[in-house]
């Protein structure tokens, strides 16, 4: 196949605090093979031989698993391609002549830093409300004295396998963070080692999901089309269950005994 | 310099139990008044840190990336090491030990591998009662599969993204101390200083890298997992901001660096395809459990699969080479990774290679898929399938093994590895040399200590798979926890260390020259051009086989890059007040330009063979490589002193009480 030209039209916002814009760049000699970010590559290196800022966007492993990749392409976070990120998105799913419009993602909870790089912060205090299982190192016990049946751990690495991109949020249209939170929830709580502190986990994550600002769920579900590892939104409901009867075991908790603290 | 590498006294197998149960101690209520910095918050440095952070140490953590869970770890996809012998197939700490020692063509420290060996099983619990979901078998138990160079099968797995959930389970850890308070993590800074007091590692310099702000911060001891430097080559399967900066500012303050030229070069990699390309994709090794690697044996057919004429299928069995199979009857396909590079290499150069470039081999998963499917439909009561069900059930299995390797195959090339065979070339994967430490994880600056990749310690000339997640995990959560206190235990009556003494001030203000200097070059070239073409010399003189004439002028074409980057180098952007990437690169790109050239020093000087050293001058008359264990059994660890005098050489000499040396052989 011949080489494309492509219009881009680029998010382009100097700093957090300042006005942003599109701007409209066209580039020629853009191959088939290229990745997404390869493309951009080539963009910034005309934009650098021009002496001109070039678009600053995040990247790292350009393998899909990092979760540092993180644009709106055409509408879509990580583009139109489902099951995939920015990074692994080849140019081949692109057209000669095409328009194709980048952006950051969008939510009060991800503030922009530069062009199409956004904070994701809010994402690990949320972990650290409570997204993991208090062992010290030392403490455990041989790995196979507990058994854990196939099943219960395919579905647990399922809901493990979040990148933590936050395209879920930027999908939203409220800005939610629950499949992200649900699927933290759900990859401990379905293992037999998570499941002692899964309702303390589950209010507090819920809790410092709503104090970074993130929306609330209203089953939308542009998270689940959206999410480049293919999350389901059944973790949201898990999440919801153990969140409802987790509010109700800790106020009997608080009622009876009275400040253990 | 004499180098003391600290190996306690005593038989191998009682060495750590005994030292882990003499090695000073800190008391809690003195661990409260000791600061550690860990740079680094990968699989070694998270473990590290959260782990101090329970000790009941302060730490202060930092990383480059916007979150732990970024670090370039999350990457790793095969699988973990342990010796549990979960398979009862003869598997122990000591053949662990031993296959190590061995695939490292004996060039690592007994004493080091041994402990490896036998921390491994802790590492495999930990992370289980963290959450991670290892893969399991029906009855519930760990399930295991087995790497190059070893014939027992102990490696565990999260399908093909082991590395993602271990470094998941460390980041929850760290995120928990994190929360309680014992460790303050800052993101988005990258370190670009060691600073020393009176001899000792007392702090380091960061760059907040979205103000571009300095911070002088100050501890007791400065703990150094910032990972490995394989983006010298610019093309590896590294992730895009791995670099050696932490440990070569390290270096530039005195700290040694140990057998710098020992790369790893991965013999399973999908093949370059264009001249814009930015990186390199790991297909894991697991995936030789079952592709079977081959050419064609005459060079017309390479040539008609070349210009697209012919394709894979289109050769007969009779005319294809198997050549691992072939040359390395007794591990096949799984023969270690430096032996497995060599041998596709070889095939190329003799014109038989299969991509439009003449740099690629074919991975072949047809007789598995054949295979699995006979032994599913036989399980399926079906004794005589026809050849659709045998193909439709074997693809199902492989698939369940495979899934997400193919798919990522499949996303990157547009060809459908289950119908067609995969295309491989080998590529730079992972660096074995590094920072010079002791038994301790010490450097040869007190109070500095390294783990994780960016040390050289465990793996020799050549890292087996799936080791390098087991010494990052266990450095981290198991070795320095301990031997940190050797050294700390004599600090407890030290006072905060004060972040405005005149090192920290020089320190930062020699920083500030540096990025100055950068800024004000206003060249006409991109960072990424100069990077580029560094790698393209490392690559072409430097990686998979390298010679005495070509190591000589890629020193001199090195020095002259080096040159014309402080010329004509162009950052655009300011150094303050902004976030700027491109400045980020040009600081890591001016340290691989020193590393670079020593690297090359390095391998001109090791003048014989040894894992992934190769040097043509010495190899066997069948092409293996030739070892000379009277002149080079050593370390060899490198003092630097700026570009105007060489590179002084330190020897560690390697002692093997344990293992009699041998040729390597995998025949
Ligand atoms: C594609 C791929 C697949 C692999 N698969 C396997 C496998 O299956 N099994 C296996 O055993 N090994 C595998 N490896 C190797 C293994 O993943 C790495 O060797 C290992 O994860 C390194 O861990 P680390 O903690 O030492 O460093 P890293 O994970 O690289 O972490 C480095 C940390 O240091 C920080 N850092 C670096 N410099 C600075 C600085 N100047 N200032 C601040 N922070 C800094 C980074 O931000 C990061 O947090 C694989 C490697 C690759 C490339
Ligand atoms: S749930 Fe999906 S979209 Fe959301 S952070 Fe995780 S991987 Fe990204
Ligand atoms: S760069 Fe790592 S997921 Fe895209």
């Amino acid at each position: 196949m011949e080489n494309m030209r492509l219009k881009l039209k680029v998010w382009r916002q100097p700093k957090p605090n300042s006005k942003g814009q599109f701007v409209e760049y066209q580039l020629d000699n853009v191959s088939e093979h290229m990745s997404f970010l390869e493309m951009l590559d080539v963009l910034n290196e005309n934009l650098v031989s021009k002496r001109e800022d070039p678009v600053a966007f995040e990247h790292d492993c350009r393998e899909g698993i990092c979760g540092t990749c993180s644009m709106v392409i055409n509408g879509h976070p990580h583009g139109p391609q489902s099951g995939t990120t920015t990074c692994q998105l080849h140019m081949r799913h692109f057209n000669d002549g095409d328009t194709i419009t980048v952006e950051p993602f969008r939510a009060t909870a991800f503030p922009v830093v530069k062009d199409l790089v956004v904070e994701r912060a809010a994402f690990d205090r949320i972990i650290q409300a409570g997204g993991y299982i208090s062992v010290n190192t030392g403490q455990a016990r041989d790995a196979n004295s507990l058994p854990v049946s196939k099943e219960a751990s395919s579905a647990s690495f399922d809901a493990a396998a979040c990148i933590g991109c936050g395209a879920c949020v930027a999908a939203c249209p409220n800005a939610s963070a629950m499949l992200f939170v649900s699927a933290k929830v759900s990859h401990l709580a379905l293992l037999p080692q998570g499941k002692v502190e899964a309702q303390r986990r589950a209010l507090n994550m819920v809790k410092q999901m709503d104090l970074e600002g993130f929306g609330n769920c209203s089953n939308v579900t542009a998270c689940e089309a959206e999410c480049p590892k293919e999350i389901s939104v059944n973790n949201i409901a898990r999440l919801n269950r153990e969140y409802i009867s987790a509010s109700f075991s800790y106020e009997e908790k608080e009622d009876k005994g009275g400040g253990a603290g | 310099m004499a180098l003391n590498g600290k190996t306690p006294p005593g038989p191998l197998t009682d060495k750590w139990t005994k030292y882990r149960s003499t090695v000073p101690l800190v008391a809690p209520n003195n661990k409260r008044r000791i600061d550690i910095i860990v740079v680094g918050s990968g699989l070694a440095g998270a473990a590290a840190a959260a782990t101090f952070g329970e000790l009941g140490y302060n730490v202060k953590c930092f990383t480059f990336h916007d979150s732990p869970r970024r670090a370039h770890s999350i990457a790793a996809q095969g699988g973990i090491n342990a010796a549990k012998n979960y398979r009862n197939d003869g598997d122990s700490v000591y053949r662990l030990f031993y296959d190590t020692i061995k695939g490292g063509d004996y060039r690592a420290r007994e004493s080091n591998v041994y402990r490896l060996a036998e921390v491994s099983t802790n590492i495999i619990d930990q992370a289980v009662a963290q959450g991670v979901p290892f893969a399991r078998e029906y009855g519930g138990l760990l399930d295991n599969r087995s790497f190059g160079g070893v014939q027992v099968s102990r490696t565990f797995y999260a399908r093909g993204q082991t590395g993602q959930q271990l470094l998941i389970g460390a980041y929850q850890s760290l995120s928990r101390q994190i929360s309680l308070g014992t460790v303050q993590q800052y993101n988005r800074h990258e370190m670009l200083d060691l600073v020393m007091v009176d001899g000792k590692a007392r702090g380091i310099i960061a760059r907040n890298l979205l103000t571009g702000e300095l911070e002088r911060h100050a501890a007791h001891a400065v703990v150094l997992a910032t990972g490995g430097y394989g983006n010298v080559f610019y093309l590896s399967t590294n992730a895009m901001m791995c670099n050696v900066t932490a440990a070569w500012r390290s270096v530039r303050r005195g700290a040694l660096m140990a057998n710098p030229c020992f790369t790893q070069i991965h013999p399973t990699c999908i093949p370059v395809s264009g001249d814009y390309q930015s990186k390199l994709t790991l297909m894991s090794e697991s995936l030789r459990n079952d592709g079977r690697v081959w050419v064609p044996k005459k060079q017309e057919d390479a040539a008609a699969i070349r210009a697209g004429k012919k394709t894979g299928r289109d050769i007969a069995e009779d005319d294809r080479d198997y050549f691992l199979e072939r040359r390395y009857p007794a591990f096949g396909n799984l023969v270690p990774r430096d032996v497995a590079s060599r041998a596709a290499k070889v095939a190329c150069d003799e014109g038989l290679g299969v991509a439009p470039t003449g740099l690629a081999v074919f991975m072949d998963f047809s007789a598995a898929i054949d295979r699995y499917g006979k032994s599913k439909a036989s399980t399926m009561g079906n004794h005589h399938p026809d050849a659709a069900t045998v193909r439709d059930l074997g693809e199902k299995v492989v698939k369940e093994k495979y899934g997400n390797l193919f798919a990522m195959y499949e996303k990157i090339t547009g060809e459908d590895p289950y119908k067609m065979p995969m295309k491989i070339y080998p590529a730079v994967h992972y660096t074995m040399g590094g920072l010079w430490v002791d038994y301790n994880l010490e450097t040869n600056i007190s109070g500095l200590f390294a783990a994780g990749e960016c040390n050289f310690s465990d793996h020799g000339a050549n890292r087996l798979g799936a080791s390098a997640l087991m010494q990052g995990l266990a450095d981290g959560y198991f070795v320095l926890p301990y031997t940190i206190g050797n050294f700390l235990a004599n600090e407890i009556r030290t006072p905060k260390i004060d972040a405005n003494s005149p090192e920290f001030i020089k320190a930062e203000a020699d920083t500030k020259t540096r990025i100055d200097q950068l800024m004000s070059i206003k060249g006409k070239q991109s960072v990424e051009s100069f990077h580029r073409r560094l790698g393209k010399i490392m690559w072409e003189k430097c990686g998979m086989a390298r010679n005495a004439e070509g190591l000589t002028l890629a020193r001199q074409q090195i020095r002259e890059l080096r040159d014309e980057f402080y010329q004509d180098v162009f950052v655009p952007g300011s150094a303050t007040g902004e976030y700027n990437p491109e400045l980020e690169k040009a600081l890591r790109v001016a340290d691989f330009l020193e590393m670079g050239e020593l690297m090359v020093v390095d391998a001109l000087s090791r003048k014989e063979s040894c894992g992934g050293h190769f040097r043509e001058e010495y190899q066997t008359e069948e092409g293996e490589a030739l070892r000379d264990d009277a002149n080079y059994a050593y370390v060899a660890a490198w003092e630097y002193n700026g570009w105007d005098t060489d590179p002084v050489l330190h020897k560690e000499e390697l002692v093997f009480e344990n293992v009699e040396l041998k040729s390597r052989s995998y025949k």
